[in-house]
């Protein structure tokens, strides 16, 4: 791989991931004020002291993006590789051993799809204490159901396949089978899946934010910026925008990377066409 | 005679996009030349690739994606038909010069009847009414010999089976009377019991509407008893253009020779063959909904010899693969490799006896993982039969290359960067890599061009005798089975017709179906067709 093969599109997914993290990691030396400090007036228009302007409660927009970016960013991807890890084991699984197991984890997650997922979060989280990682887990549970239904469907298509039978046939144990047979031929459409997955982390906590559950203020996440300042949209002001913005560029850029890596898995050597 | 389609300087070129590189064209057919006249039938063969389909389309001024028409002529009736504009060319297509394509059954759409299909070309360009079309239908019906003609239309493409759908494809090309037919490899995925009849009533309908045809196709015997003229082509070129008794009985180019000479080889059975290195007992076995596709089947291989299993599809000779593989556990019956009695199930076996009995399959495609590359391939079974790794599992990988003919330059190749006969050549080197005493190949050689495929043939040939390894082979071939088998099974409907040493199996006294077997594998010789239709009554109504 050279870097020159990277298409444009996917260098500026790449950039606009990298600003994020960039300002996730060194958020305290160069946001220009505190998270929670209140600096200025109510929702102050964009410009002088304040980039962005100001919030509903005078905080500097700019800088609570920024400190947003840690919780957003942390908080999605951990649940988002967390449901992943959890719904392709039990998916591949699924699909390998097939039979009694096969049945057991599919109607089980059939009964997990069957709750509503926003109703099943807000119950359980209420009654769990408000830790970060049980928000996390929670969230990450109940979108490892999404993960497995398509998870077992490509792994089921692979799974026939006479490679896979040829390796049953040497006597290869179900955890050959499913990480060295199955997974590197399901990589495109999980990888696919994986872009949406995040971007729809990111919607969800910033449900869960808007309804109290999610992030806790004064803690900044973007989810909750936006309804912090959602008021506002009434009066005019733009202050809400801005972290939906953010949500939505940031989730292009997974999209823009993403889409190019299955682009290269699948063209990569005789992949199995676009999928 | 006039000259009803005119070739002349055919040049045809496609843009391919390598990844990582400048888009390329590519030349496909260059400086091809010919002429089919008025009731006649040029036959097109080659290997995949030779450019012989994308030949046939541009009769019909087409080209599958990214495929251009850049020089030359195609004149249809004196008229240059690639000069036509869009409208031009569609009252051409459907009306004047037809297609059938190979797989009929993904060429009908499922939805609709069989009889509204194969008349609507002829209703969208206006040249019939309706009821002049159903007659019209119902008259080709009845001379390609499909059963129940006057009801026939009524049913949907899955009630009728593979070789009626492709007759019933011929009916839609042949209906609005064109001048040229396009046929596309029409009887290439049929049973060879079932070939015959479609070869038969697509040559007598020709014969019936004085239409001209093109007749595609990489099986010179098959061609040989329909077409009045042959092309050999090779690399998108001309090989050799003459009448068919001229290609066939005085070929002038090597390369044609070697096509009409190709299934000769034979090879003599061994004189002992009364030890029994792998038994099978009375076995049944069928699927878990019951239905049973195995009845009573026994039959033993000496160590060392090739047993031929022969039989067209649904004869349950590839499940009966999968029970000696223990993917399938019988219901009935044992199974004794080496005086000792098999598992029935895989999950029972050691992985002593998985190494000992290894598997080749049809698509070599399929049956290797397209994410790793041959030294993976290879390499897997020897670290995990005999635990071999670093410079030691390379060394036996180069080995194992060196056997089957090919460089350690194909090494760090992923199977789609090799040919279908180097793709079937490593899936030897796999099962070969476990020191295998039985290899089930399953047809390994039917997905490939005649000339490749004895290569293989060959090469299993020469590492029976260097390793001693015994063959079951599958196939439904039995130019192949007189190749290289010692004994053969044939069967039919899940039950062993006839088991025995070759010689035996392949002369008479016959059974009624292994004549017809026999007699349905196409000759590479002129008149066969007709010779073997006169003394075999047509099967019509059962294929």
């Amino acid at each position: 791989m050279n870097l020159r093969s990277i298409p444009f599109s996917a260098w500026i997914g790449i950039a606009g991931i990298a600003i994020a993290i960039f300002c996730a990691l060194f958020a305290p030396m160069i946001a220009p004020f505190g998270e929670r400090d209140v600096v200025g007036d109510v929702w102050l228009p964009p410009g002088g002291d304040f980039l962005l302007g100001t919030d509903n409660l005078g905080r500097d927009l700019l800088s609570r993006l920024i400190y947003g970016a840690r919780t957003t960013i942390f908080v999605a991807l951990a649940a988002t590789v967390l449901s992943f890890s959890l719904g392709m084991l039990l998916s591949f699984t699924a699909a390998v051993v097939g039979g009694f197991t096969d049945q057991l984890f599919s109607r089980f997650n059939d009964l997990m799809m069957a709750i509503p997922t926003l109703i099943f979060a807000l119950v359980v989280l209420a009654v769990l204490p408000q830790h970060l990682w049980i928000l996390i887990l929670v969230m990450a549970v109940l979108d490892s159901t999404r993960v497995f239904r398509i998870g077992r469907a490509v792994a089921l298509d692979v799974a026939v396949m006479e490679f896979v039978e040829a390796a049953r046939l040497r006597g290869e144990g179900s955890l050959w089978i499913i990480f060295r047979e199955i997974l590197p031929n399901t990589l495109s459409p999980l990888l696919a899946e994986f872009g949406l997955r995040f971007a729809f982390s990111i919607l969800f906590l910033s449900t869960l934010s808007f309804l109290g559950l999610g992030i806790q203020p004064p803690a900044a996440d973007w989810g909750g910026m936006v309804k912090d300042n959602k008021d506002g949209i009434i009066f005019g002001i733009s202050a809400a925008l801005v972290p939906g913005a953010a949500i939505a560029t940031l989730a292009i850029c997974v999209n823009l990377v993403v889409d190019w890596l299955m682009k290269r898995t699948s063209s990569l050597k005789g992949g199995r066409g676009d999928a | 005679m006039p000259e009803m389609l005119s070739v002349k300087n055919l040049k045809i070129e496609a843009t391919s996009y390598p990844p990582g590189e400048p888009p390329k064209v590519v030349t496909l057919v260059e400086g091809v030349s010919f002429t089919v006249q008025k009731g006649k039938v040029l036959g097109l063969i080659g290997e995949s690739g030779a450019g012989k389909s994308t030949i046939g389309l541009s009769a019909l001024a087409y080209g599958r994606g990214g495929v251009r028409i850049t020089g030359g002529e195609v004149l249809l009736d004196g008229k240059d038909i690639l000069t036509l504009d869009k409208n031009g060319i569609r009252s051409i297509r459907g009306a004047r010069v037809c297609y059938v394509a190979q797989s009929a059954a993904a060429a009908f759409n499922p939805a609709h009847r069989l009889g509204d299909q194969v008349i609507e070309a002829s209703l969208r360009h206006g040249i019939m009414s309706r009821e002049e079309a159903k007659k019209r239908a119902l008259y080709l019906f009845r001379v390609l010999g499909l059963p129940n003609p006057e009801t026939f239309g009524e049913r949907y493409p899955h009630q009728v089976s593979g070789g009626q759908l492709q007759r019933a494809m011929t009916a839609m090309a042949l209906c609005p009377n064109p001048e040229l037919i396009v046929f596309d490899e029409p009887t290439t995925a049929l049973d060879v019991t079932t070939q015959i009849d479609v070869l038969a009533a697509i040559k007598h309908a020709i014969e019936e509407t004085h239409t001209a045809a093109l007749y595609i196709t990489h099986d010179l015997a098959v061609v040989a008893q329909i077409s009045d003229d042959i092309m050999v082509l090779r690399h998108g070129k001309t090989v050799e253009y003459g009448s068919t008794k001229q290609i066939i009985e005085a070929p002038r180019e090597d390369y044609t020779r070697a096509l009409v000479s190709v299934r000769q080889t034979k090879r003599d059975e061994a004189a002992d063959q009364t030890g029994a290195q792998l038994k099978i007992e009375h076995i049944s076995a069928g699927y878990a909904n019951g239905f049973k596709v195995l009845h009573d089947v026994s039959m033993h291989l000496p160590k060392g010899q090739t047993l031929a299993i022969v039989g067209e599809s649904g004869s349950g000779k590839s499940t009966l693969a999968r029970v000696i593989t223990g993917l399938l556990p019988p219901s009935e019956g044992r199974i004794t490799f080496e005086g000792k009695e098999l598992p029935p199930a895989l999950k029972g076996r050691s992985n002593d006896e998985l190494r000992r009995i290894q598997m080749i399959y049809q698509m070599a495609d399929t049956a290797m993982n397209p994410r790793q590359t041959v030294r993976e391939i290879v390499g897997r079974p020897l670290s995990f039969y005999f635990g071999l790794h670093g410079q030691k599992k390379t060394e036996r990988v180069n080995e194992l290359l060196d056997q089957i003919e090919m460089g350690t330059r194909f090494l760090d190749r992923y199977p789609a960067e090799l040919s279908g006969g180097q793709k079937q050549r490593v899936a030897i080197a796999r099962a070969l890599a476990a020191k295998p005493e039985l290899i089930l190949c399953d047809e390994p050689t039917s997905a490939l061009d005649p000339l490749v495929a004895e290569g293989i043939l060959n090469l299993l040939l020469k590492l029976q005798e260097e390793t001693a390894v015994s063959y079951v082979f599958i196939t439904h071939d039995i130019a192949i089975v007189r190749a290289i088998a010692d004994s053969v099974a044939v069967m039919h409907r899940g039950r062993l017709v006839r088991f025995g040493p070759k010689s035996k199996v392949l002369s008479p006294p016959f059974d009624d179906y292994t004549d017809l077997l026999l007699k349905s594998v196409p000759e590479m010789e002129i008149g066969w067709l007709e010779r073997v239709l006169k003394t075999r009554r047509m099967e019509s109504a059962g294929n």
